[in-house]
C-alpha cells in the first residue's frame, strides 16, 4: 500500500499487521483471516499496548499468523507454540503472551504440551483454528477430522476417532474455553477478548474452512458454501458441558463458551512455591 | 563487564561436577533452567534448583526434553540467560530445537551429561557417544560450539565460558561432559565476582524502526533486542532476510545459512582451544577429551618413563574442531592415538585432519575401566612398530 495514502483511506487495522508482508499467503475462503482480525479487535478492544504482546505459532497454515501480525513475534517448529511461548511468559510475565496455532500443530503434534500448559494453567492464550485436515502439506486427514471424511491420507473416509478439543482442554486443566467458527466474528472477538483477560490457560477454538482441502475433498463447495453451512448448523449453546461437542460430519456443530473457572497460574503459584 | 555478585558463591567448595556446573552457571548469569529429569544430568539441575531462590533464578521441569529445550530459546528472547541440562535420550530429543536455536540465533546453554548408549543404554555409566551428534545431530546444515571439560573446576570454568560463547556468537553452546566428570569431586574454586569476565548480550543499539533482527556486520552475529521492548519484531525457523521474514529462495537460503555456518568458521582460530602436554618432540601424540584425557596424561607420563617420545593434546573446544593445529602435528608425528569412550567418533576428524600424513589409533575404553591404561598402551606400541620396525619399545605396567 502506498504510504501518500491519506490515513483516512487505510484499512483500520493496518497498524496492528505487518503491511510489507501483505499479501498474506492464505487462500480464498481460509477462516484464518478472520480469526485474526477478530485477535485484533480483541486487543483494540482492551486496549493492549502492543509492544507488551507476543504472539508465538507453530508451523501449518495457521502458523503463518506469527508473521502477518506486528508484535514480537515467533514462527517456530511445528507443535511446540506453547512451550516456546511458555518460556517467554516465565521469564517475563509482564507479556501478554499468545499463541496462534491449528490444530493438526496444538492436538496432534503438539498434544503433549498443550495437556501439560492446560495442566500447568501458564497463563496464554491459544487460538486454535481447527480446518479438520493438514492443509499446509496438502490435505492429509488430522486428529480433528470428523469420521468418513475424506483427506489424501483417508481415501475411504477417515475411521479415526476425532479429538474434540474443548473436552480435551477442559479436562486438562484450561480455565477459559470457547468454541466459534469462521462465521462468528462478534462472538469470536468477545471471546478473545474474555481469553486474554483471563487469567491462566485459555483456549479459543475457530472453526475455519479450508476451501482449498477439506472442502474440495469432501466436494463441500467453497469458503462462503462452508460459512452458509455454520450459519444453517451452528448451535449457540453456553456452557454445554464439553462432552456433548463432538464434531459429527457435517452435522451440527455446537459453539459458544463452555468453561470459564478459576485456578491459580502457574507463574503466582511460582512465586507462592519459591517464597 | 564482570559477574553480577549474587550468582557468585565465592570461595573454595568440595563440588561435584553436576555441582559445579550449576555453579557455574549462575555465577555467569543463567537466570533461567528448564529440564525434563534424567539421569546423571539431575544433579546439575537440583543444584540449580536449590540455589534458584537465593539468586533468584527461575525454573521449571517440562514434559519432555523438546519442550525444555524449546521453553529455553523462548525464555533467551526475553533478555534472560538461560540453560537446560540432559543426557543421551534427551540429547536425542532435543536436537530439534538445536536446528531451531542456530535458525534464530538464541544464545542459550545445552549441557549434555552423556551417558551409554544407543536407546536408554545404560543410564549410569559415562560415555562420549554423543559428541558426533552434537555437531550434525539436527537436520541440515550449520555449526556448532561444544567444549568438553575433564575435572569439576572446568564444569565450572567451561561452563562460564559456554554462556560467553554463546552470547559472543549468537548460537547455542554445549557442554559435552559425562557422567564420569559429572561425579568426580574435588576443590573448586570459585573466584570473587569482579574477577569473572561475562560477555554481555550484544544489543542494538539505534533507532526502533530501524531493527533488523537478522542484519550483520563485519562478524556475521547481527545485535540482539528483547520482547517486549518496542522493536516489534518478527523472527522464524524458516529461511529468512535481514528482517526476519520468511523468503522461499535458494539464493536466501545461500546468504542465510552461508552466514550461520561462516560466524562459527571463520572464528574458528578463535574458539578453539586446546592443551598441548610434550608435543614438541613427540612421535606419538594421544589426541583426547573430557575424561579420557585423565587416562591419556596418565599412559603419556608412563611412556615417557619408558623413553618413548610421547605427547598429549587435549580437546577443550570439540567443535569447532582444531583442524589447523592437527594438521601441523599430523606433519611431524608418526600417529595419533585417540581413546575415546565411544566406538570411534574424534578418531574419525583426527583421519580427516591428517590427511593421509599421520597413523590414527583409535582406542575404544569401556565405561567403567576407563583408567585402564592398557590399551592406550598398545596402540602407542603397535603405532610405533607399525612405522619403525622396534619391537621392544615399552611393556605395560600396571602401576
Amino acid at each position: 500500500m502506498s504510504t501518500e495514502m491519506s490515513k483516512e483511506e487505510r484499512h483500520p487495522i493496518e497498524s496492528w499487521l505487518r503491511m510489507d508482508r501483505i499479501p498474506h499467503i492464505w487462500c480464498p475462503g481460509c477462516g484464518i483471516g478472520t480469526t485474526l482480525t477478530a485477535v485484533i479487535a480483541a486487543l483494540e478492544k482492551i486496549e493492549a499496548n502492543p509492544d507488551e504482546v507476543c504472539v508465538v505459532s507453530g508451523i501449518g497454515c495457521t502458523g503463518r499468523a506469527a508473521g502477518y501480525l506486528k508484535f514480537d513475534s515467533f514462527h517456530t517448529t511445528h507443535g511446540r507454540a506453547i512451550p516456546f511461548a511458555t518460556g517467554i511468559k516465565l521469564a517475563n510475565p509482564k507479556l501478554k503472551v499468545m499463541v496462534i496455532s491449528g490444530d493438526g500443530d496444538l492436538v496432534a503434534i503438539g498434544g503433549n504440551h498443550f495437556v501439560h500448559a492446560a495442566r500447568r494453567n501458564i497463563d496464554l492464550t491459544v487460538i486454535c483454528v481447527n480446518n479438520f485436515i493438514y492443509a499446509m502439506t496438502g490435505g492429509q486427514v488430522a486428529p480433528t477430522t470428523p469420521l468418513t471424511a475424506y483427506s489424501t491420507t483417508s481415501p475411504y473416509g477417515n475411521f479415526e476417532p476425532p479429538a474434540n478439543i474443548p473436552r480435551l482442554a477442559e479436562a486438562a486443566g484450561a480455565v477459559y474455553v470457547a468454541r466459534w467458527t469462521a462465521l462468528h466474528v462478534r462472538r469470536l472477538t468477545k471471546s478473545i477478548v474474555e481469553a486474554i483477560q483471563k487469567p491462566g490457560f485459555s483456549v479459543v477454538e475457530v472453526i475455519s474452512p479450508c476451501a482449498q482441502y477439506y472442502s474440495r475433498i469432501n466436494r463441500l463447495g467453497d469458503g462462503l458454501d462452508m460459512m452458509k453451512f455454520y450459519h444453517q448448523n451452528s448451535l449457540i449453546k453456553h456452557m454445554e458441558p464439553t462432552e456433548n461437542l463432538d464434531i459429527q460430519y457435517q452435522e451440527q456443530i455446537i459453539v459458544g463458551k463452555f468453561v470459564d473457572r478459576e485456578r491459580v497460574p502457574f507463574t503466582e503459584l511460582q512465586k507462592e512455591g519459591c517464597n | 563487564m564482570t559477574a553480577e555478585p549474587k550468582g557468585v558463591l565465592t570461595g573454595t567448595h568440595e563440588l561435584s561436577g553436576s555441582q559445579a556446573c550449576a555453579e557455574g552457571a549462575l555465577a555467569a548469569g543463567c537466570r533461567f533452567l528448564c529440564v525434563y529429569p534424567i539421569v546423571p544430568a539431575k544433579d546439575v539441575s537440583e543444584r540449580f534448583f536449590a540455589r534458584a531462590k537465593e539468586v533468584g533464578a527461575t525454573f521449571v521441569q517440562m514434559e519432555d526434553e523438546i519442550s525444555a529445550l524449546a521453553v529455553v530459546l523462548g525464555a533467551s528472547w526475553t533478555g534472560k540467560k538461560s540453560m537446560t541440562v540432559t543426557s543421551g535420550p534427551g540429547f536425542s530429543l532435543m536436537m530439534e530445537h538445536v536446528g531451531l536455536g542456530v535458525m534464530l540465533e538464541t544464545p542459550c546453554v545445552i549441557i549434555d551429561i552423556q551417558r551409554v548408549g544407543p536407546s536408554e543404554g545404560l543410564p549410569n555409566s559415562p560415555s562420549q557417544g554423543d559428541i558426533m551428534q552434537a555437531r550434525w545431530g539436527s537436520h541440515g546444515d550449520y555449526e556448532v560450539i561444544a567444549l568438553s571439560p575433564n575435572s569439576p573446576q572446568e564444569m565450572f570454568n567451561l561452563t562460564i565460558k559456554a554462556f560467553n560463547l554463546s552470547e559472543k556468537y549468537r548460537t547455542p553452546v554445549m557442554i559435552m561432559s559425562d557422567a564420569a566428570v559429572a561425579r568426580m569431586k574435588e576443590e573448586v574454586i570459585i573466584p570473587p565476582a569482579n574477577q569473572i569476565k561475562i560477555e554481555p548480550r550484544r544489543y542494538f543499539k539505534g533507532p526502533k524502526e530501524k531493527y533488523l533482527p537478522y542484519k550483520w556486520g563485519e562478524d556475521l552475529v547481527p545485535p540482539m533486542v528483547n520482547i517486549g521492548e518496542g522493536y516489534r519484531f518478527h523472527v522464524t525457523g524458516l529461511t529468512h532476510n535481514e528482517k526476519g521474514y520468511p523468503v522461499m529462495s535458494d539464493e536466501c537460503q545461500e546468504l542465510n545459512v552461508h552466514r550461520l555456518v561462516n560466524k562459527i568458521r571463520r572464528n574458528a582460530e578463535k574458539i578453539v582451544e586446546v592443551e598441548e602436554n610434550k608435543t614438541d618432540d613427540a612421535e606419538i601424540i594421544v589426541v583426547s577429551y573430557g575424561i579420557t584425557s585423565k587416562v591419556a596424561l596418565k599412559a603419556v607420563d608412563q611412556a615417557r618413563k619408558n623413553g618413548i617420545k610421547v605427547g598429549h593434546l587435549r580437546l577443550i573446544t570439540v567443535w569447532p574442531f582444531p583442524d589447523k593445529r592437527i594438521s601441523e602435528l599430523a606433519k611431524r608425528t608418526r600417529g595419533f592415538v585417540v581413546p575415546e569412550m565411544n566406538y570411534g567418533q574424534i578418531a574419525f576428524e583426527l583421519e580427516r585432519c591428517s590427511h593421509g600424513e599421520a597413523n590414527v589409533a583409535f582406542v575404544h575404553c569401556k565405561g567403567k575401566e576407563v583408567d585402564d591404561l592398557k590399551n592406550i598402551f598398545h596402540a602407542i606400541r603397535n603405532l610405533l612398530t607399525e612405522k619403525t620396525g622396534r619391537e621392544e619399545i615399552i611393556e605395560y605396567r600396571n602401576e
